[in-house]
């Protein structure tokens, strides 16, 4: 494939502490990949999508979006882009959360537009056209003028993927994004997330569903203490003659 | 004295009790925040500072810090300022406040989950914008009730002006008692002060209400 690569992470390195979290992390992905990451918990994945996204500061290695160099090493120390510079490369991603962080004094429709407009200067007009849109394709039309406090956990995490979507990112990270549903409502995220597939959205995923991660993504990391043990394709990893992968997935088949 | 004539004079005092309340929330509610931010510093200075300042506020006697904020500039520069008693009154208590203040917006700023901040950083807000459009509407909302109390407080408090002979409700109220000696001014104020306070819980109510709309 020589799609254009969108995201690069070189030997990510990141520890609280005395804990070293992300030890040597190593990642590019391409225009319309889905990428997803599994793992058991506690082995650094929200830390490493926190750093990729620069919520979190790494300690070494480097960040790199469309080309433009985010943070890099310098005589042994990560150092990052000037704040001019880290508002631009922040355009390009957004970051859906486990538990939505909608803001629960705005009305959907205000979630979705503020930032367009707050942010990119978008016009009103424009910035609702757009939302409209967005609520639709998530089925979430009629909803415009709820608040979130108003709506079941699948539909404020269906209003945050609208939210970050809003700003038109080129990669999309989501940080288990139904992990805080019901189980009863993790299908209609997951359908969204699918459609967005099916449009070539560039996604990376941390998940726990093991059978979405193996129908959705191009290809499947799993994470361990710190470090990617193991990637390639969900027919790869699935058949995986790794114990530690096998084991992993195996816990989540049942 | 006439019922009448005491009405009217407890009226007036009525007024400049309206006054120091108004002119107190007007200078505390925002030098209160500002506060709060000194004590939540990353700089060990000034949150030593604005711990300082908020202990020593809230650990003295409101009447005696009138007296202080008063007659400082007397003692200490040999000033003898002219009409200094009513802008006195008004530092004082403006000053006193904001100490409660500081800390009730600690205790709101404290409570927001840091995924708020963390929302509006993802989506490009700057500091002042996820500050002012996302966290303080929700600050305000958690600490309305707290808010509504000290607000009452306040009320009752600005009868301590007497201290400095300023011709508020309560100071006019005891000296028409003095003069008459009847305990009917006192009584008569007790129950201005108790609509007062009648009044700001309703408003007070209405804010709260109007800001139901969300969880
Ligand atoms: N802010 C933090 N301070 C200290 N330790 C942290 C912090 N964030 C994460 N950790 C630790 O880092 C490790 C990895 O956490 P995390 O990235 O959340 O794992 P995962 O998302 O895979 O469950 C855990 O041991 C966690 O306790
Ligand atoms: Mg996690």
């Amino acid at each position: 494939m020589g799609a254009e690569v969108l995201l690069e992470i070189n030997h990510m390195s990141k520890g609280f502490d005395e804990l070293d979290v992300i030890k040597d992390i190593s990642l590019s992905v391409k225009k319309g990949e889905v990428v997803s990451i599994i793992g058991p918990s506690g082995s650094g994945k929200s830390t490493l999508l926190r750093c990729a996204t620069m919520l979190e500061k790494m300690d070494g290695g480097s960040l790199i979006y469309l080309g433009e160099k985010a943070a890099w090493e310098e005589k042994g120390r990560c150092v990052y882009a000037k704040k001019q510079e880290l508002k631009k490369i922040q355009k390009h991603f957004g970051l859906v959360f486990q538990n939505f962080n909608l803001f629960p004094h705005y009305s959907v429709m205000r979630n979705i537009i503020d930032a367009p407009m707050r942010v990119n200067g978008v016009s009103k007009r424009e910035a609702v056209s757009r939302a409209k849109e967005l609520l639709e394709q998530l089925g979430l039309a009629d909803k415009a003028d709820a608040y979130p406090c108003q709506l079941s956990g699948g539909q404020q995490q269906r209003v945050s993927i609208a939210r970050a979507l809003a700003l038109q990112p080129k990669i999309l990270f989501f940080d288990e994004p139904t992990s805080a549903l019901d189980p009863e409502l993790t299908g209609e995220v997951l359908k969204v997330i699918r459609q967005l597939a099916k449009e070539h959205m560039t996604m990376i995923i941390v998940t726990h569903e093991m059978q979405f991660a193996r129908e959705l993504s191009d290809r499947i990391i799993f994470m361990e203490q710190g470090i990617i043990q193991a990637q390639g394709t969900p027919e790869e990893i699935f058949a995986s003659d790794k114990e530690r992968v096998r084991a992993f997935i195996g816990k989540f088949q049942s | 004295m006439s019922t009448g004539t005491m009405f009217m004079q407890l009226g007036k005092g009525m007024f400049s009790t309206a006054e120091i309340f108004f002119l107190t929330l007007l200078f505390s509610l925002p030098l209160g925040l500002l506060v709060s931010f000194g004590r939540m510093a990353r700089n060990g200075i000034i949150r030593g500072i604005s711990k300082f300042y908020i202990s020593i506020m809230r650990g003295t006697p409101l009447m005696l810090q009138l007296l202080v904020v008063y007659f400082a500039p007397y003692y200490l520069f040999g000033a003898n300022l002219r009409g200094y008693r009513f802008p006195a009154i008004i530092l004082a208590f403006s000053i006193n406040y904001a100490a409660y203040f500081a800390e009730i917006y600690r205790g709101g700023i404290e409570s927001i989950s840091v995924g708020q901040y963390e929302a509006a950083k993802v989506l490009g807000y700057n500091k002042g914008q996820t500050f002012f459009r996302i966290i303080l509407p929700q600050v305000l909302k958690r600490i309305m009730p707290s808010i509504t109390n000290e607000t009452i407080t306040l009320v009752k408090d600005t009868s301590l002006a007497f201290v400095l002979a300023h011709a508020e409700m309560f100071t006019i109220a005891k000296q028409i008692a003095a003069k008459d000696t009847s305990v009917m001014p006192l009584m008569v104020a007790g129950l201005f002060y108790y609509i007062f306070n009648f009044a700001v819980a309703f408003a007070m109510e209405r804010i709260e209400k109007a800001m139901d709309y969300y969880r």
